[in-house]
């Protein structure tokens, strides 16, 4: 397997407007280690939601490559890339975007379910939710939890599937800042304990300090660090 | 995703939004249910009038007077001598029996009772034609023919209006034009027929009719009925008959100056009718599904607008586009497919209603509710509901998930 979980060459997004071109990302390469732990920071309009996407998988580069797990995504088609999302990343948002009629533990299968998992699918997904400290709430409903907690079930939202890295935009942007300290501290400690590859998108420097690097994006381009 | 799992989910998603998926479901409901009634009611006339058509008699052919088309000059008249040369058995062996019959309308009164009838002059084999049977009495015999004989058989509303009752009547003497008729029989009650009652009648001997109430000049009659001898010799009957009388009137190049109808004749053609009824009122009904299915596309345009965000999560958790699609298909065909179980029940409850209320109104009308009907509807409803429901869903499943995913 590859040293590097992420390699990307010359990456760039450009949006037409009419006219005018927009280059929300310039042409950045870099590369991350398998269990490393990083942040993506800068102020808006410098490309690092862009960044996010493409490193996600959720939107296709102008130009570039973007190995992920060894394998080339940057010029896949829709559903392929769905498949990579599913296999390979984990996200966890700013707003919890967990479904609010469902509970805990459907929440947490769904990735299992696009997966085309059936068998041992609860099983996967309870573990998820005790790993993330959860056991007791498999059955609630988002309404029912508190801002930490439904971060909590994102977590294990994102854990569940085993993927190559886990993306977290503003993790602790909704939460108060006990919650926040606790999400971070399970991320930490997931990054730790389990070597998963963590990338987390923030502009709070408190969280950034508690990464192993951080990657500085202004127009669309990396600042050196 | 599996398709149980996603009508599952689609399942919880409706419950989530009751009154909405209700209401969407009612315009279902009363499409189907208006499709279902009228294709009732509809195949309920056919059989009505079907029916009718056959209690006539069996394996009949009727020959009037006239041609086709106004195109005939002279038409010879139908006479008594035609009659007598379709009962040929060598020229006509697929027929059975010749009923000529005479028609016209007299005043029949009994002490101060009086009521305005048809009157028919009829051979004896006219009763076995058209299969009369009797309450109480006799049928008219060739003795009465021969003779003359002032008797009568009455139906059973000629009955009813003179003497209040269908039995004991036999024997009485009624006054048919002022002429004194002796009653013979009773005949039984046969129901309507599309050619007026066959109940509010009076039979008499054909030579009788013929000398002292309808005049007619030369032997004349006015319907031949012939039976063949099976349901099988019908055509080869009735063609039998056709060329007989066009040897007999001389026709040997032309139109026909008679017509021969079958009993089949009028069935097609009063199924023809009914058809165009029931296509008809099945088409004005299927507007008012196609509006339900509208409403069902409406409401998954909302539902899909409303979702984006949720469509955008799916997508980033790795939900391709069948499985976006599958996921809104299923829901709008469920609403159809719930909508046109309902309305099947409806329908099937309003064409039981409009039965009762047209017997309570002396129609005697059964609206059937067929398993083609109830196929068609199903069908046709899930149909609707993918149908409309592929827009909204095709649109949930091209959303770019980083576009759904920043939607408020």
């Amino acid at each position: 397997m590859a040293e590097h979980v992420i390699e990307v060459t010359d990456l760039a997004k450009i949006y037409k407007m009419g006219e005018i071109e927009v280059k929300a990302l310039a042409g950045v390469s870099f590369t991350i280690d398998r269990g490393e732990i990083i942040s993506i920071m800068g102020p808006s309009g410098s490309g690092k939601s862009t960044l996010m996407n493409l490193l996600g998988c959720l939107d296709h580069p102008t130009r570039g490559s973007y190995l992920l797990d060894g394998e080339q995504v940057s010029d896949l088609r829709d559903d392929q890339l769905a498949m990579i999302r599913n296999r390979k990343v984990g996200f966890v948002f700013q707003n919890f975007n967990l479904l609010p009629r469902a509970t805990a533990l459907a929440n947490v299968e769904l990735p299992l379910r696009y997966a085309g998992i059936t068998r041992g699918r609860t099983d996967k997904a309870k573990s998820a939710l005790e790993a993330v400290g959860l056991a007791e709430r498999v059955y609630h409903k988002p309404t029912e939890l508190s801002g930490g907690q439904q971060q909590r079930v994102a977590i294990a939202r994102a854990l569940v599937n085993d993927p190559a890295i886990i993306m977290a935009d503003e993790p602790t942007g909704n939460l108060d800042s006990r919650s926040g300290k606790e999400i971070m501290e399970l991320i930490l400690r997931l990054n730790k304990d389990l070597g998963r590859t963590v990338i987390i998108v923030t502009h709070d420097p408190g969280v950034a300090a508690q990464t192993g690097r951080v990657l500085r994006l202004r127009d669309g381009l990396l600042e050196d660090a | 995703m599996n398709i149980g799992q996603a009508i599952l989910e689609a399942l919880e998603s409706l419950g989530a939004n009751k009154l909405r998926s209700g209401l969407t479901i009612l315009g279902i409901v009363i499409g189907v249910a208006a499709v279902i009634a009228m294709l009732a009611v509809g195949a309920g006339a056919q059989n009505t009038i079907t029916g009718s058509i056959s209690g006539i008699g069996s394996n009949l052919i009727f020959v009037f007077q006239g041609g086709m088309s106004d195109s005939v000059r002279n038409p010879k008249p139908l006479t008594v001598n035609d009659a007598e040369a379709l009962r040929d058995v060598f020229a006509a062996p697929d027929i059975e029996a010749v009923a000529p019959v005479i028609q016209g309308n007299a005043e029949i009164t009994y002490n101060r009772e009086a009521t305005q009838t048809q009157i028919f002059g009829v051979t004896p084999e006219y009763a076995t034609v058209r299969s009369y049977e009797l309450i109480e009495g006799e049928l008219i015999n060739s003795e009465h023919i021969l003779g003359r004989s002032s008797v009568a058989l009455i139906g059973p509303d000629v009955a009813d209006a003179l003497f209040d009752r269908r039995e004991g009547v036999t024997g009485e003497t009624i006054r048919i034009e002022g002429q004194p008729f002796r009653v013979l029989g009773v005949l039984a009650p046969k129901g309507g027929s599309s050619f007026g009652s066959q109940d509010n009648v009076i039979l008499l001997p054909f030579s009788t009719a013929q000398t002292r109430l309808i005049r007619r000049s030369r032997e004349r009659v006015d319907v031949i009925f012939i039976q063949a001898v099976s349901a099988d010799a019908v055509d080869r009957a009735s063609q039998q008959a056709s060329e007989i009388l066009r040897q007999r009137h001389r026709i040997t190049l032309g139109e026909d100056d008679f017509t021969v109808f079958t009993q089949q004749d009028f069935v097609a053609t009063a199924q023809t009718i009914t058809n165009v009824l029931t296509v008809f009122l099945g088409g004005i009904a299927a507007i008012s599904l196609l509006v339900g299915g509208i409403g069902i596309m409406n409401i998954m345009l909302v539902s899909v607008t409303e979702r984006t965000r949720e469509i955008g999560l799916r997508k980033a958790l790795g939900a391709r586009r069948r499985d976006i699609l599958i996921q809104f298909l299923s829901e709008s065909s469920l609403l159809s497919l719930i909508g046109g179980l309902i309305g099947i029940g409806l329908g099937w409850l309003i064409a039981f209603v409009v039965g009762r209320i047209a017997a309570a109104s002396g129609t005697d009308l059964n609206p059937a509710v067929g398993l083609d009907a109830i196929l068609l509807a199903t069908i046709f409803s899930t149909a609707v509901g993918l149908f409309f429901g592929l827009y909204p869903a095709n649109r949930a499943a091209s959303l770019e998930p980083v576009e759904a995913l920043r939607y408020e």
